[in-house]
Protein backbone atom coordinates (compact mmCIF):
# COMPACT_ATOMS: atom_id res chain seq x y z
CA UNK A 1 0.00 0.00 0.00
CA UNK A 2 1.38 3.10 -1.31
CA UNK A 3 1.40 6.49 1.22
CA UNK A 4 -1.02 9.03 0.92
CA UNK A 5 -0.51 11.79 3.62
CA UNK A 6 -3.34 13.21 4.86
CA UNK A 7 -2.56 16.78 4.75
CA UNK A 8 -2.80 16.93 1.01
CA UNK A 9 -5.54 17.03 -1.91
CA UNK A 10 -5.64 14.67 -4.93
CA UNK A 11 -7.26 14.14 -7.97
CA UNK A 12 -8.34 11.58 -10.06
CA UNK A 13 -5.20 11.55 -12.42
CA UNK A 14 -3.05 10.68 -9.18
CA UNK A 15 -1.77 14.23 -8.74
CA UNK A 16 -1.18 15.60 -5.26
CA UNK A 17 -1.70 19.26 -4.41
CA UNK A 18 0.07 20.82 -1.36
CA UNK A 19 -0.62 24.37 -0.37
CA UNK A 20 -4.67 24.67 -0.73
CA UNK A 21 -4.95 25.65 2.90
CA UNK A 22 -2.51 28.94 2.94
CA UNK A 23 -3.39 30.64 -0.03
CA UNK A 24 -3.51 30.73 -3.97
CA UNK A 25 -0.04 28.84 -5.06
CA UNK A 26 -0.69 25.35 -4.70
CA UNK A 27 2.32 22.96 -5.02
CA UNK A 28 1.52 19.73 -7.43
CA UNK A 29 2.95 16.29 -8.38
CA UNK A 30 2.12 12.79 -8.65
CA UNK A 31 1.61 10.29 -6.03
CA UNK A 32 3.30 7.39 -4.56
CA UNK A 33 0.77 4.87 -6.09
CA UNK A 34 0.94 6.67 -9.78
CA UNK A 35 5.02 6.44 -9.30
CA UNK A 36 4.89 2.71 -7.96
CA UNK A 37 2.69 2.12 -11.52
CA UNK A 38 4.88 3.68 -13.49
CA UNK A 39 8.53 2.03 -12.64
CA UNK A 40 11.33 4.03 -12.63
CA UNK A 41 10.74 7.32 -14.46
CA UNK A 42 13.91 8.41 -16.59
CA UNK A 43 11.89 11.86 -18.20
CA UNK A 44 9.96 14.65 -16.76
CA UNK A 45 8.42 17.30 -19.05
CA UNK A 46 7.30 20.19 -16.46
CA UNK A 47 5.30 23.03 -18.26
CA UNK A 48 6.48 26.83 -19.27
CA UNK A 49 6.59 28.95 -16.00
CA UNK A 50 4.19 32.07 -17.10
CA UNK A 51 2.30 29.84 -19.04
CA UNK A 52 -1.86 30.14 -18.19
CA UNK A 53 -3.82 26.57 -18.18
CA UNK A 54 -6.94 25.43 -17.52
CA UNK A 55 -7.96 22.45 -15.03
CA UNK A 56 -7.76 19.29 -17.01
CA UNK A 57 -5.37 20.88 -19.75
CA UNK A 58 -2.35 18.86 -20.32
CA UNK A 59 0.69 20.66 -19.53
CA UNK A 60 3.49 18.05 -19.39
CA UNK A 61 4.83 14.04 -19.18
CA UNK A 62 6.36 11.96 -16.93
CA UNK A 63 7.87 9.01 -18.65
CA UNK A 64 9.20 6.06 -17.53
CA UNK A 65 10.30 2.56 -19.12
CA UNK A 66 7.48 0.97 -19.45
CA UNK A 67 5.51 3.89 -20.59
CA UNK A 68 3.88 7.83 -20.31
CA UNK A 69 1.94 9.16 -19.16
CA UNK A 70 0.17 12.96 -19.69
CA UNK A 71 0.80 15.49 -16.04
CA UNK A 72 -2.81 17.45 -16.18
CA UNK A 73 -2.73 20.82 -14.43
CA UNK A 74 -5.57 20.01 -11.61
CA UNK A 75 -6.82 23.78 -11.38
CA UNK A 76 -6.76 26.38 -13.77
CA UNK A 77 -4.35 29.42 -13.43
CA UNK A 78 -0.80 30.71 -14.10
CA UNK A 79 2.32 28.66 -13.92
CA UNK A 80 4.67 30.10 -11.55
CA UNK A 81 7.60 27.72 -10.79
CA UNK A 82 8.70 24.18 -11.95
CA UNK A 83 11.18 21.88 -10.30
CA UNK A 84 14.86 21.91 -12.09
CA UNK A 85 15.75 19.52 -9.71
CA UNK A 86 13.15 16.77 -10.79
CA UNK A 87 13.71 17.73 -14.66
CA UNK A 88 17.91 16.90 -14.03
CA UNK A 89 16.84 13.81 -11.83
CA UNK A 90 13.55 11.92 -13.10
CA UNK A 91 13.76 9.27 -10.32
CA UNK A 92 13.11 11.82 -7.66
CA UNK A 93 9.35 10.78 -8.79
CA UNK A 94 10.38 7.32 -7.14
CA UNK A 95 12.53 8.41 -4.31
CA UNK A 96 10.21 10.93 -3.10
CA UNK A 97 6.86 11.78 -4.78
CA UNK A 98 5.41 14.06 -2.53
CA UNK A 99 8.61 16.06 -1.71
CA UNK A 100 11.69 16.82 -3.80
CA UNK A 101 10.22 15.21 -6.42
CA UNK A 102 7.46 17.80 -7.03
CA UNK A 103 6.77 19.42 -10.54
CA UNK A 104 5.32 22.57 -10.64
CA UNK A 105 3.18 25.28 -8.74
CA UNK A 106 0.50 27.09 -10.19
CA UNK A 107 -1.47 30.27 -8.85
CA UNK A 108 -4.98 29.60 -9.17
CA UNK A 109 -7.49 31.54 -10.48
CA UNK A 110 -11.15 30.30 -9.63
CA UNK A 111 -12.04 27.58 -7.11
CA UNK A 112 -11.15 23.92 -7.77
CA UNK A 113 -12.95 21.62 -8.32
CA UNK A 114 -13.16 17.95 -8.33
CA UNK A 115 -10.86 17.04 -5.78
CA UNK A 116 -10.52 14.44 -3.21
CA UNK A 117 -9.45 14.27 0.18
CA UNK A 118 -6.60 11.45 1.37
CA UNK A 119 -9.54 9.36 2.18
CA UNK A 120 -11.68 9.74 -1.07
CA UNK A 121 -8.14 9.09 -2.59
CA UNK A 122 -7.47 6.04 -0.88
CA UNK A 123 -10.87 4.28 -2.14
CA UNK A 124 -10.25 5.22 -5.85
CA UNK A 125 -6.93 3.71 -5.53
CA UNK A 126 -7.79 0.23 -3.06
CA UNK A 127 -9.64 -0.60 -6.24
CA UNK A 128 -6.64 -0.52 -8.85
CA UNK A 129 -3.45 -1.84 -7.08
CA UNK B 1 -8.52 -15.96 -16.40
CA UNK B 2 -4.23 -15.80 -16.47
CA UNK B 3 -2.51 -18.78 -16.16
CA UNK B 4 0.28 -18.56 -13.48
CA UNK B 5 3.97 -20.27 -13.43
CA UNK B 6 4.74 -22.66 -10.79
CA UNK B 7 7.01 -19.90 -8.98
CA UNK B 8 3.71 -17.01 -8.31
CA UNK B 9 3.82 -17.63 -4.67
CA UNK B 10 7.78 -16.57 -4.71
CA UNK B 11 7.20 -13.40 -6.60
CA UNK B 12 4.65 -12.48 -4.79
CA UNK B 13 6.59 -13.14 -1.94
CA UNK B 14 9.47 -10.84 -3.31
CA UNK B 15 7.21 -8.18 -3.95
CA UNK B 16 6.80 -8.29 -7.60
CA UNK B 17 4.40 -6.41 -9.64
CA UNK B 18 2.45 -9.00 -11.65
CA UNK B 19 1.03 -8.08 -15.29
CA UNK B 20 -0.43 -9.80 -18.07
CA UNK B 21 1.77 -11.46 -20.45
CA UNK B 22 0.10 -13.32 -23.50
CA UNK B 23 -2.63 -14.87 -20.92
CA UNK B 24 0.02 -15.40 -17.70
CA UNK B 25 0.61 -13.97 -14.78
CA UNK B 26 4.41 -12.58 -14.84
CA UNK B 27 6.69 -10.54 -13.05
CA UNK B 28 7.05 -7.31 -14.45
CA UNK B 29 9.38 -5.80 -12.05
CA UNK B 30 10.22 -6.38 -8.15
CA UNK B 31 11.46 -3.18 -7.70
CA UNK B 32 13.52 -0.96 -9.28
CA UNK B 33 13.56 -2.05 -13.02
CA UNK B 34 16.44 -0.21 -13.94
CA UNK B 35 18.34 -2.02 -10.84
CA UNK B 36 17.44 -5.23 -12.12
CA UNK B 37 19.05 -3.94 -15.54
CA UNK B 38 22.15 -3.62 -14.44
CA UNK B 39 22.28 -6.01 -12.29
CA UNK B 40 22.37 -8.50 -15.29
CA UNK B 41 24.99 -6.30 -17.14
CA UNK B 42 27.17 -6.33 -14.43
CA UNK B 43 26.24 -9.30 -12.05
CA UNK B 44 23.39 -11.38 -12.31
CA UNK B 45 19.49 -11.89 -13.06
CA UNK B 46 17.68 -14.29 -11.97
CA UNK B 47 14.49 -14.43 -14.69
CA UNK B 48 11.02 -16.96 -14.63
CA UNK B 49 10.21 -18.02 -17.89
CA UNK B 50 8.03 -20.84 -17.42
CA UNK B 51 5.32 -19.57 -19.87
CA UNK B 52 7.56 -19.61 -22.59
CA UNK B 53 6.44 -23.35 -24.72
CA UNK B 54 8.12 -26.53 -25.23
CA UNK B 55 7.31 -28.78 -28.00
CA UNK B 56 9.25 -31.94 -28.46
CA UNK B 57 9.37 -33.89 -31.96
CA UNK B 58 10.46 -37.61 -32.02
CA UNK B 59 10.78 -39.95 -34.33
CA UNK B 60 13.56 -41.78 -36.90
CA UNK B 61 12.33 -38.74 -39.28
CA UNK B 62 12.37 -35.90 -36.72
CA UNK B 63 14.87 -33.98 -38.24
CA UNK B 64 13.73 -34.07 -41.72
CA UNK B 65 10.09 -33.23 -40.27
CA UNK B 66 11.70 -30.39 -39.00
CA UNK B 67 13.75 -29.15 -42.32
CA UNK B 68 10.38 -29.27 -43.70
CA UNK B 69 7.95 -27.27 -41.63
CA UNK B 70 11.28 -24.24 -40.20
CA UNK B 71 13.12 -22.59 -42.12
CA UNK B 72 16.45 -23.93 -40.28
CA UNK B 73 18.16 -27.12 -41.55
CA UNK B 74 18.01 -28.98 -38.43
CA UNK B 75 18.51 -32.54 -39.37
CA UNK B 76 22.21 -31.75 -39.50
CA UNK B 77 22.42 -30.04 -35.84
CA UNK B 78 24.56 -32.53 -33.69
CA UNK B 79 22.66 -34.26 -30.39
CA UNK B 80 23.42 -31.35 -27.33
CA UNK B 81 23.74 -28.57 -29.98
CA UNK B 82 20.33 -25.60 -30.53
CA UNK B 83 19.88 -23.53 -33.45
CA UNK B 84 17.78 -20.27 -33.43
CA UNK B 85 15.01 -20.62 -36.07
CA UNK B 86 11.91 -19.77 -37.07
CA UNK B 87 8.07 -20.86 -38.87
CA UNK B 88 7.18 -19.05 -41.46
CA UNK B 89 3.54 -19.28 -43.26
CA UNK B 90 3.23 -20.24 -46.83
CA UNK B 91 3.84 -16.44 -47.94
CA UNK B 92 7.16 -15.91 -45.69
CA UNK B 93 5.63 -14.24 -43.04
CA UNK B 94 7.24 -15.16 -39.92
CA UNK B 95 4.97 -17.69 -37.27
CA UNK B 96 7.01 -17.66 -34.54
CA UNK B 97 10.94 -17.35 -33.75
CA UNK B 98 12.13 -20.44 -31.82
CA UNK B 99 15.06 -21.81 -30.25
CA UNK B 100 15.38 -25.61 -31.55
CA UNK B 101 17.47 -27.74 -29.40
CA UNK B 102 18.47 -31.48 -30.03
CA UNK B 103 18.26 -33.74 -26.93
CA UNK B 104 18.72 -36.81 -28.64
CA UNK B 105 19.47 -38.45 -32.03
CA UNK B 106 15.82 -39.02 -32.62
CA UNK B 107 14.21 -35.96 -30.20
CA UNK B 108 13.99 -32.56 -30.60
CA UNK B 109 12.33 -30.07 -28.12
CA UNK B 110 10.84 -27.06 -29.53
CA UNK B 111 10.76 -23.69 -27.81
CA UNK B 112 8.52 -21.15 -28.79
CA UNK B 113 6.93 -17.99 -27.42
CA UNK B 114 4.04 -18.01 -24.73
CA UNK B 115 1.82 -16.02 -27.36
CA UNK B 116 2.60 -18.74 -29.62
CA UNK B 117 3.20 -22.20 -28.57
CA UNK B 118 -0.41 -23.67 -29.27
CA UNK B 119 -0.80 -22.49 -32.95
CA UNK B 120 3.03 -23.54 -33.46
CA UNK B 121 2.51 -27.17 -32.01
CA UNK B 122 -0.63 -27.43 -34.10
CA UNK B 123 1.21 -26.35 -37.30
CA UNK B 124 3.70 -28.68 -36.24
CA UNK B 125 1.89 -31.67 -36.34
CA UNK B 126 -0.22 -30.49 -39.36
CA UNK B 127 3.21 -30.27 -41.74
CA UNK B 128 5.04 -33.37 -40.29
CA UNK B 129 2.04 -35.52 -40.64
CA UNK B 130 3.52 -37.59 -43.77
CA UNK B 131 7.21 -38.15 -41.49
CA UNK B 132 8.05 -40.74 -39.26
CA UNK B 133 7.66 -38.50 -36.21
CA UNK B 134 5.63 -37.55 -33.42
CA UNK B 135 4.37 -33.55 -32.46
CA UNK B 136 3.89 -33.20 -28.28
CA UNK B 137 3.31 -30.02 -26.74
CA UNK B 138 5.07 -30.53 -23.19
CA UNK B 139 4.71 -27.32 -22.18
CA UNK B 140 2.91 -28.24 -18.95
CA UNK B 141 5.78 -30.33 -18.06
CA UNK B 142 8.20 -27.43 -17.64
CA UNK B 143 9.14 -24.41 -15.63
CA UNK B 144 11.84 -22.78 -16.88
CA UNK B 145 14.49 -20.02 -14.89
CA UNK B 146 17.13 -18.28 -16.95
CA UNK B 147 20.16 -16.92 -15.14
CA UNK B 148 22.07 -14.55 -16.83
CA UNK B 149 25.00 -11.63 -16.47
CA UNK B 150 28.52 -11.94 -16.09
CA UNK B 151 28.60 -13.99 -12.65
CA UNK B 152 26.34 -16.31 -13.72
CA UNK B 153 28.34 -19.21 -14.39
CA UNK B 154 30.10 -18.92 -11.17
CA UNK B 155 26.60 -18.92 -9.48
CA UNK B 156 25.19 -21.83 -11.49
CA UNK B 157 29.07 -23.81 -10.48
CA UNK B 158 28.56 -24.04 -6.86
CA UNK B 159 25.29 -25.95 -7.30
CA UNK B 160 26.11 -28.43 -10.23
CA UNK B 161 29.27 -30.82 -11.22
CA UNK B 162 27.93 -30.04 -14.72
CA UNK B 163 30.75 -28.94 -17.05
CA UNK B 164 29.72 -25.44 -17.59
CA UNK B 165 33.05 -24.21 -19.20
CA UNK B 166 32.80 -26.81 -21.78
CA UNK B 167 29.07 -26.16 -22.42
CA UNK B 168 29.14 -23.69 -25.63
CA UNK B 169 26.61 -21.23 -26.55
CA UNK B 170 23.68 -22.59 -28.06
CA UNK B 171 24.19 -26.04 -26.43
CA UNK B 172 22.64 -27.93 -23.70
CA UNK B 173 23.12 -30.68 -21.86
CA UNK B 174 21.08 -32.97 -18.94
CA UNK B 175 22.41 -32.14 -15.38
CA UNK B 176 22.22 -31.84 -11.67
CA UNK B 177 21.46 -28.27 -10.14
CA UNK B 178 21.31 -28.49 -6.13
CA UNK B 179 20.43 -32.21 -6.81
CA UNK B 180 17.70 -31.45 -8.82
CA UNK B 181 17.26 -33.07 -12.48
CA UNK B 182 17.34 -30.25 -15.17
CA UNK B 183 17.76 -29.50 -18.78
CA UNK B 184 20.85 -27.05 -18.81
CA UNK B 185 21.16 -24.89 -21.89
CA UNK B 186 23.54 -21.88 -22.45
CA UNK B 187 20.96 -19.83 -24.42
CA UNK B 188 19.31 -15.92 -23.32
CA UNK B 189 17.45 -13.06 -24.19
CA UNK B 190 19.64 -10.51 -22.88
CA UNK B 191 23.01 -9.77 -24.33
CA UNK B 192 25.08 -11.70 -21.68
CA UNK B 193 26.76 -14.75 -21.00
CA UNK B 194 23.63 -17.48 -18.92
CA UNK B 195 21.82 -20.82 -18.81
CA UNK B 196 18.23 -21.30 -19.52
CA UNK B 197 17.12 -24.41 -16.81
CA UNK B 198 14.39 -26.39 -17.78
CA UNK B 199 13.25 -28.05 -15.27
CA UNK B 200 9.80 -29.98 -13.71
CA UNK B 201 7.24 -27.64 -12.64
CA UNK B 202 7.10 -29.42 -9.09
CA UNK B 203 10.93 -28.51 -8.72
CA UNK B 204 10.86 -24.70 -9.83
CA UNK B 205 10.92 -23.37 -6.83
CA UNK B 206 13.23 -25.48 -4.93
CA UNK B 207 15.33 -24.93 -8.23
CA UNK B 208 14.63 -21.19 -7.33
CA UNK B 209 15.81 -21.05 -3.64
CA UNK B 210 18.55 -22.48 -4.30
CA UNK B 211 20.29 -20.25 -7.36
CA UNK B 212 18.78 -17.42 -5.03
CA UNK B 213 20.78 -18.51 -2.35
CA UNK B 214 23.81 -18.97 -4.24
CA UNK B 215 24.05 -16.09 -5.89
CA UNK B 216 23.20 -13.97 -2.50
CA UNK B 217 26.94 -12.92 -2.35
CA UNK B 218 27.12 -12.15 -6.07
CA UNK B 219 25.24 -9.77 -6.68
CA UNK B 220 21.94 -12.00 -8.51
CA UNK B 221 18.42 -10.32 -8.49
CA UNK B 222 15.44 -11.30 -9.50
CA UNK B 223 14.49 -9.95 -12.87
CA UNK B 224 10.89 -9.02 -14.46
CA UNK B 225 9.76 -8.42 -17.85
CA UNK B 226 10.48 -4.93 -18.04
CA UNK B 227 14.26 -5.72 -17.54
CA UNK B 228 13.74 -8.41 -20.24
CA UNK B 229 12.87 -5.82 -22.73
CA UNK B 230 15.46 -2.90 -22.28
CA UNK B 231 17.89 -6.06 -21.81
CA UNK B 232 17.17 -7.51 -25.29
CA UNK B 233 16.42 -4.42 -26.84
CA UNK B 234 19.82 -3.18 -26.04
CA UNK B 235 20.92 -6.84 -27.38
CA UNK B 236 19.59 -5.84 -31.00
CA UNK B 237 17.20 -8.98 -30.42
CA UNK B 238 13.91 -8.89 -32.08
CA UNK B 239 10.58 -9.80 -30.09
CA UNK B 240 7.84 -11.55 -31.71
CA UNK B 241 4.77 -9.28 -32.11
CA UNK B 242 6.86 -6.20 -32.02
CA UNK B 243 9.68 -6.87 -34.54
CA UNK B 244 8.74 -10.27 -35.53
CA UNK B 245 4.71 -10.63 -36.99
CA UNK B 246 3.01 -12.37 -39.96
CA UNK B 247 3.28 -9.88 -41.85
CA UNK B 248 7.65 -9.09 -41.75
CA UNK B 249 9.56 -12.08 -43.17
CA UNK B 250 13.06 -12.87 -41.91
CA UNK B 251 14.62 -10.82 -44.41
CA UNK B 252 12.71 -8.03 -43.69
CA UNK B 253 14.01 -7.98 -40.04
CA UNK B 254 17.71 -8.30 -41.31
CA UNK B 255 17.43 -12.09 -40.53
CA UNK B 256 17.78 -13.74 -43.78
CA UNK B 257 21.01 -15.86 -42.38
CA UNK B 258 18.58 -18.19 -40.70
CA UNK B 259 16.59 -18.87 -43.94
CA UNK B 260 19.08 -21.99 -45.11
CA UNK B 261 18.00 -22.32 -48.96
CA UNK B 262 20.55 -24.64 -49.07
CA UNK B 263 19.13 -27.87 -47.36
CA UNK B 264 17.71 -30.16 -49.38
CA UNK B 265 13.77 -30.24 -50.26
CA UNK B 266 11.19 -28.22 -50.24
CA UNK B 267 10.21 -26.37 -46.64
CA UNK B 268 6.96 -24.53 -46.00
CA UNK B 269 7.75 -20.93 -47.20
CA UNK B 270 10.55 -21.30 -49.49
CA UNK B 271 8.92 -20.15 -52.72
CA UNK B 272 7.62 -17.17 -51.56
CA UNK B 273 11.09 -16.40 -49.24
CA UNK B 274 13.44 -16.60 -52.29
CA UNK B 275 10.88 -13.83 -53.75
CA UNK B 276 11.28 -11.85 -50.60
CA UNK B 277 15.37 -11.17 -49.84
CA UNK B 278 15.45 -7.91 -51.24
CA UNK B 279 13.07 -5.81 -49.09
CA UNK B 280 12.22 -2.28 -49.43
CA UNK B 281 11.95 -1.90 -45.81
CA UNK B 282 15.00 -2.42 -43.18
CA UNK B 283 15.34 -3.14 -39.88
CA UNK B 284 17.08 -0.59 -37.92
CA UNK B 285 18.32 0.94 -34.80
CA UNK B 286 17.60 4.70 -33.50
CA UNK B 287 19.37 6.57 -31.24
CA UNK B 288 17.14 9.54 -30.15
CA UNK B 289 18.83 13.20 -29.79
CA UNK B 290 16.40 14.19 -26.88
CA UNK B 291 15.23 12.33 -24.31
CA UNK B 292 11.62 11.75 -25.45
CA UNK B 293 11.47 8.12 -25.99
CA UNK B 294 10.26 6.67 -28.93
CA UNK B 295 7.85 4.02 -28.72
CA UNK B 296 6.37 0.75 -30.25
CA UNK B 297 3.31 2.23 -33.18
CA UNK B 298 5.00 5.57 -33.67
CA UNK B 299 5.76 6.50 -37.17
CA UNK B 300 9.04 7.33 -38.19
CA UNK B 301 9.44 10.55 -40.47
CA UNK B 302 11.76 12.00 -43.00
CA UNK B 303 10.43 16.15 -43.85
CA UNK B 304 7.09 15.48 -42.16
CA UNK B 305 6.52 12.13 -44.77
CA UNK B 306 6.03 8.58 -42.79
CA UNK B 307 8.97 6.32 -43.91
CA UNK B 308 8.41 3.85 -40.95
CA UNK B 309 7.49 2.68 -37.88
CA UNK B 310 8.95 2.03 -34.27
CA UNK B 311 8.85 -1.42 -33.96
CA UNK B 312 10.03 -1.08 -30.14
CA UNK B 313 11.91 1.32 -27.99
CA UNK B 314 12.71 2.54 -24.35
CA UNK B 315 15.10 4.46 -22.39
CA UNK B 316 18.69 2.82 -22.74
CA UNK B 317 20.44 2.99 -19.36
CA UNK B 318 24.30 1.42 -21.21
CA UNK B 319 23.61 4.25 -23.43
CA UNK B 320 21.78 7.10 -21.32
CA UNK B 321 19.70 7.68 -24.40
CA UNK B 322 16.43 6.66 -25.56
CA UNK B 323 16.79 3.88 -28.13
CA UNK B 324 14.27 2.46 -30.53
CA UNK B 325 14.20 -0.63 -33.46
CA UNK B 326 12.05 0.87 -36.42
CA UNK B 327 11.00 0.04 -39.77
CA UNK B 328 12.06 2.10 -42.01
CA UNK B 329 12.10 2.43 -45.75
CA UNK B 330 15.28 1.49 -48.08
CA UNK B 331 14.96 4.89 -49.85
CA UNK B 332 14.71 6.73 -46.64
CA UNK B 333 17.87 5.45 -45.03
CA UNK B 334 19.50 6.31 -47.79
CA UNK B 335 18.51 9.82 -47.41
CA UNK B 336 18.64 10.30 -44.13
CA UNK B 337 17.83 12.85 -41.87
CA UNK B 338 15.33 10.92 -39.96
CA UNK B 339 12.78 11.81 -37.15
CA UNK B 340 10.35 9.86 -34.91
CA UNK B 341 6.87 11.40 -34.63
CA UNK B 342 6.65 11.06 -30.49
CA UNK B 343 2.62 12.35 -29.87
CA UNK B 344 3.11 15.13 -32.41
CA UNK B 345 6.51 16.58 -32.12
CA UNK B 346 9.13 15.37 -34.59
CA UNK B 347 11.93 14.38 -32.47
CA UNK B 348 15.53 13.74 -34.54
CA UNK B 349 16.61 10.54 -34.35
CA UNK B 350 20.43 9.00 -35.07
CA UNK B 351 20.29 5.55 -37.49
CA UNK B 352 22.61 3.15 -35.75
CA UNK B 353 24.20 -0.33 -36.39
CA UNK B 354 22.68 -2.94 -34.45
CA UNK B 355 22.78 -4.37 -32.04
CA UNK B 356 22.99 -1.43 -29.34
CA UNK B 357 25.23 -3.15 -26.87
CA UNK B 358 27.87 -5.79 -26.76
CA UNK B 359 29.38 -7.43 -23.83
CA UNK B 360 32.89 -7.70 -23.85
CA UNK B 361 33.85 -11.66 -24.24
Amino acid sequence: MSSIPDELSYTKEHEWLAGLDDGRTVTVGVTAFAAEALGDVVFVQVPEVGATVEAGDAVGEVESTKSVSDIYAPVGGEIVETNPAVVDDPSLVNSDPYGEGWLFRIRIEGEPEDLLSAAEYATLTSGES
Amino acid sequence: MSRSTPLREVHESLGATLTDFAGWQMPLRYGSESAEHSAVRTAAGLFDLSHMGEIHVTGPQAGEALDYALIGHLSVLEPGRARYTMIVTEDGGVLDDLIVYRLRPEEFMVVANASNYTKVAAELAERTKSYDARVEDRSDSYALIAIQGPNSTAILGKLTDADLDNLKYYAGLPGEVAGIEVMIARTGYTGEDGFELFVRPEDAVRLWNALSEAGADLGLRPCGLSARDTLRLEAGMPLYGNELTTETTPFDAGLGRVVKFDKPGDFVGRAALAERTAPGRRLVGLVARGRRVPRHGYPVTREGEVVGEVTSGAPSQTLGKPIAMAYVSADALEKGDLAVDIRGSHEPVDVVDLPFYRRNK
